[in-house]
This record gives structure tokens, C-alpha cells and sequence, in this order.
């Protein structure tokens, strides 16, 4: 890799030690691609993807502290995935000791590093940075040092960016020293698609469903997808975004997916169209026995596989402004039709401060309550990411969720009839 | 008994038992219940993957087409190597991806005393050929041989 100046001078020790040690980093992480050279980092902000005081994450919080102690901090401000705790979630008193005594002891401690290396503001704990009323939204073309897959595949597909899946630590590092090494989805090459994937569904594909089927098929590749429009249309509207961002992230979360295209709609495709397919792209036909097929697969982590579900979680990622009120019009729609007042398992819909903020400005906000269903700024992953779980039947219509924990996958329509009707979906 | 030629990413030599998945190593899902809980064998908890669910993968030949899934699967990785839970070396048959070596190269800078050999691009064959319970010895040239 050539390297102007400053990244050698850097590289050298001249800004000492350890600012050596983060562009040797990146600097390795680079020549592992291939990368000649080292571009600077364009966007307002940053985003982490560590915002837990986890124990076992003791040596992240130990190379933290090394970059504090040299001055090494980020040159941009960034913000962070969601909080781990939240005590408006439903939580035993074993849950409570477990969290706070054991598991997320470290927190505060943590949450005073990111402030020194350079957190937006106290409210910056999202997954979902880019929505309007968090801020963190880069422009088109802008090089990113994002982490967090799911706002990484957003902030490339749906926004225009330029962000590789970046690992945490090596996030704050290219904002620390400016630059990022060029490479893969950064460059237009590695922009391109190497897989078709052909819509013929008979109805709206669910979007997470959706994006777990692409994700394992095409892994860490880019599609291409055709006849997704027909369902979203053409413009990139706060439905289609929503729809995206949940599509984005299962994709990223079933496989490794950084960038994907969707024909007719998002901004490389609308200009460029199949200029965008690369030469030998292989096809995959998405129809809705596939879908079927790929549901199926999914295997069942719960103890008794037909216990009743003891919670829900909804946001994952966090919701936005317009999930939020849609999903009030349904539950209470559901709750008339079968004569219930609230819903039928504790339910909790997760969503970033800042949206919560403007939620509860709207008239939703005591609609809502009166379900019985509960707002928080919680991360259900890293709620979940616990043994005292694995024994607790929750369900989601988050893939991601799913992935990462014992939660059950089941589809919006299928989550709205267990919270209304009940039974065990 | 067969040789693979791959790619050094982190350099090293060891000689391991091979645990294998064909399909991509889900990091996150794979070792944080393990790391988080004193489970110093690292048994793989990821459920989408039933080549390697229950396994140990601390101190193996972990052979693998990618790793996939969250953005934390190279802090992980890293904190793995730091709480010396990783496993003795990683043999990708694809190209290594952005987190696996974000993971090896945090680990390889950062925590002394730690050496995880990292080879990739060892080929289709390669992943078709190794099964779990053979021995995998890798030289820091980047030859895997395989018995």
C-alpha cells in the first residue's frame, strides 16, 4: 500500500506509539484486500457497533482505555449501538441480579470511555443512527468507518455511502487517524453484483423473510434484486426505507450481505440500472414456496416447542416513527376484532430515544400504552444474550433476533394474532 | 495425506485437530455464549450451524469457507485471542472476509504473547477434502498439509 506523508509519518510513530499501532492496523487490514491506498473518512459521523459494558468484552474496554490514555481518540464524533439495560423491561428478579451484578457490571464504566473517545450525546444508543431523528445520516458518496451490519447494508444500499463491514474497534480506529483503507465496497468494482435474485411472489414478501433467504444464499456477495419494486414501489419513501432497513438487515445478519441494489428504486440502480451486474452473476428465483421453504428451516431453540410465548420483541433494529404508529392502528384493529383489551403477551417495542421522543409527542403514544405494550430504547439482543433466556419462549418477526438468540421467528401477521387472539403464535 | 497452498494473513505454525464448517462461521452466534461464561473449550452455540453446534473450537484447526453475521464477529475474535479461547489456527478455502480479519489482525497487533496463524484462500478442494478429527498442520509459508 502507498502511503501519503501523514499516514507514514503516522505509521513511523511520529504522533507516537500507539497512533503507530492503529494505522499498522489498518494498514494490515488493507493489504489483506489488496488495498493501494488509504482515503479519507467523509462522513459527519461515526457509528460504533459496541455500546455494551459487557465482562467478557474486558480487552476491547483494555485497548480502549490504551487509545484514551495516548489521546488517541476519534476525530469525529460517532454514535453507538442501543443499550443492553433498560428497567421498563420486563425482567425477574434473577434477570435484574444477572444484568446489573454480572453481566453488565462494566457499563457505566464503558459508557464514560465512549463519551471521552467521542460519543455524540448521551441519547446517541442506536442500531438505526440514519433515521432523521438520531442525525447521523451520511450523504451519497460519503466514506464511512461504520460497524454494525444492519446500519452498514442501510447506509450503502438505501443512502448512497461508501462503507466496507467494518469490525468493531476497527470503526473508531479509521476515525482516530481519518483515513480507511480502499477497498471492496468502497471502490465501484466491488459495488457491483454478482448475483441476480428475481422476485415472482405472489404477495408482499415479509421483508426479514425476505432478506434470510438472500443473505444465505449469496452470503457476502452484492445482489441485484428485480421485481421487489412492484411491492414498494418506486420511491425511496419512509415505507420503503422501513421496509428496506428490516430486509437490510436480515440480509446482513443470515449472511454477510454489505451492499445490495434494488432495481427501480435505490440510488446506484436507479442510475446506473444493470450496469451495476457483473459479467457470470448467478441467478437465484425467490418465490413464495421458497420463502415457505427457508421459514421451515429454521430451527426451533425452545425447551418445550409449543410452550406460550412469555414476551415479545418488536425492533430489532429499532423501529421507526412510522412502524410504531402503524403497529398502534393494528393491535388495536386486532384487539376490537377479538374482543380483548390488551395484548395478550408482554410485548415490548424497541426504538431509538430520539424516536421515542417524537413518538410519545403524537397522540399514539397513550394509544399504544393502553395495549399493554411497552416502548424502550433496548437492544433485545443483548437482553437476550443471557442463559436465563434460553429457558424464556420469546417470539419476534426479527431475523436478526433470531439469529442471535433462542427467539422465535414468526411473521408480523402471525406476532399481531398472538399478541390479540392468542394462542402460540 | 494432501498439501494446500493458501495465502498467509497472520503468519505462524501449528499443528491442530480439524473442526470444519461448509457453511460461513457466524462469529458472534458462534462464541459469545462461550466467552461470556468461563467455557474455555469455546463450543460453537450457534444454532443455524449444524456442522459445528456443541462443538469446541478453542485450540482447533478451524476450517471454514468465511465468517459471517454482526460486526462485532472481529472483537469477538479478538477478545477470544485475548482470553487465549481462539482457536490454534483459521483455514479459509474463500477469500478471507472484513470481519475474520479485522479479528486476527486486532489480535495479532494488539495482544502479545497470542499466535493464531490465519491462512485463506485454500480452495473449494480444501474444504471438501479436511473432516473433522484430521490432522492439520500449517507452516507460516502458507502450506496446510492435511492427514
Amino acid at each position: 500500500m502507498i502511503l501519503n506523508k501523514e499516514q507514514q509519518e503516522i505509521l513511523d510513530g511520529a504522533k507516537g506509539e500507539t497512533l503507530a499501532k492503529v494505522m499498522k492496523t489498518l494498514v494490515m487490514y488493507g493489504d489483506a484486500f489488496g488495498a493501494e491506498k488509504m482515503v479519507p473518512v467523509t462522513s459527519e459521523y461515526n457509528h460504533l457497533v459496541t455500546s455494551f459494558g459487557l465482562k467478557m468484552m474486558t480487552p476491547v474496554f483494555e485497548l480502549m482505555q490504551q487509545l484514551i490514555d495516548a489521546g488517541a481518540i476519534s476525530q469525529q464524533k460517532f454514535s453507538v449501538d442501543p443499550r443492553p439495560l433498560d428497567k421498563n423491561v420486563p425482567a425477574n428478579f434473577l434477570q435484574n441480579l444477572v444484568f446489573n451484578k454480572f453481566m453488565y457490571a462494566t457499563q457505566e464504566s464503558y459508557e464514560k470511555q465512549l463519551r471521552e473517545l467521542g460519543l455524540m450525546d448521551e441519547d446517541a444508543f442506536t442500531c438505526t443512527c440514519y433515521l432523521d431523528e438520531v442525525g447521523n445520516k451520511p450523504k451519497k458518496g460519503d466514506v464511512l468507518s461504520w460497524a454494525e451490519s444492519s446500519a452498514v447494508v442501510y447506509a450503502n444500499s438505501v443512502l448512497g455511502a461508501r462503507c466496507n463491514r467494518n469490525s468493531g474497534i476497527m470503526d473508531i480506529m479509521g476515525s482516530i487517524v481519518g483515513y480507511v483503507p480502499y477497498f471492496g465496497l468502497l471502490t465501484d468494482e466491488g459495488r457491483r453484483a454478482t448475483w441476480v435474485v428475481k422476485i415472482e411472489t405472489e404477495k408482499k414478501p415479509e421483508a426479514q423473510l425476505l432478506g434470510s433467504a438472500i443473505g444465505m444464499k449469496v452470503m457476502e456477495d452484492v445482489p441485484y434484486v428485480y421485481g421487489l419494486d412492484k411491492w414498494i414501489g418506486n420511491e425511496l419513501n419512509e415505507s420503503a426505507c422501513t421496509y428496506l432497513k428490516d430486509f437490510g438487515a436480515a440480509t446482513a445478519s443470515n449472511g454477510a450481505v454489505g451492499l445490495y441494489h434494488i432495481d427501480g428504486l435505490t440510488p446506484e440502480a436507479v442510475e446506473l440500472g444493470d450496469k451495476l451486474i457483473a459479467e457470470g452473476a448467478r441467478v437465484y428465483v425467490i418465490d413464495d414456496a421458497e420463502l415457505e421453504r427457508v421459514k421451515a428451516g429454521y430451527p426451533v431453540m425452545w425447551k418445550k416447542e409449543n410452550a406460550k410465548p412469555k414476551l415479545c420483541f418488536m425492533g430489532c433494529p429499532h423501529m421507526t416513527l412510522e412502524q410504531l404508529k402503524s403497529w398502534t392502528d393494528r393491535i388495536e384493529a386486532g384487539l376490537k376484532a377479538s374482543g380483548n383489551k390488551k395484548v395478550l403477551i408482554p410485548t415490548v417495542f424497541t426504538a431509538s430515544v430520539a424516536v421515542l421522543r417524537e413518538f410519545n409527542k403524537t397522540e399514539y403514544a397513550e394509544r399504544l400504552k393502553a395495549t399493554g405494550v411497552i416502548t424502550s430504547y433496548i437492544c433485545p439482543l443483548m437482553y437476550m444474550n443471557n442463559p436465563l433466556c434460553k429457558s424464556m419462549p420469546v417470539i419476534t418477526s426479527s431475523n436478526k433476533l433470531r439469529t442471535y438468540t433462542t427467539a422465535r421467528y414468526y411473521t408480523d401477521d402471525e406476532i399481531l394474532a398472538a399478541l390479540t387472539k392468542g394462542g402460540n403464535k | 495425506m494432501r498439501e494446500f497452498k493458501g495465502r498467509v494473513v497472520t503468519p505462524g505454525n501449528v499443528t491442530a485437530e480439524a473442526v470444519v464448517t461448509h457453511g460461513g462461521f457466524n462469529t458472534l452466534a458462534s462464541l459469545q455464549g462461550a466467552l461470556q461464561f468461563g467455557d474455555k473449550t469455546a463450543t460453537c452455540k450457534d444454532q443455524n450451524n449444524p456442522d459445528l453446534f456443541g462443538k469446541p473450537t478453542a485450540g482447533k484447526a478451524l476450517c471454514l469457507p468465511m465468517t459471517i453475521g454482526s460486526t462485532t464477529g472481529g472483537l469477538v475474535l479478538y477478545c477470544a485471542c485475548a482470553m487465549h479461547r481462539q482457536p490454534a489456527c483459521m483455514l479459509f478455502s474463500e477469500h478471507i472476509d472484513s470481519l475474520a480479519a479485522a479479528g486476527a489482525i486486532l489480535a495479532d497487533v494488539w495482544v502479545d504473547g497470542v499466535t493464531m496463524p490465519v491462512i485463506d484462500c485454500l480452495g473449494a478442494e480444501f474444504l471438501d477434502y479436511v473432516k473433522d478429527g484430521m490432522t492439520v498442520t500449517v507452516k507460516d509459508d502458507g502450506v496446510v498439509v492435511v492427514e
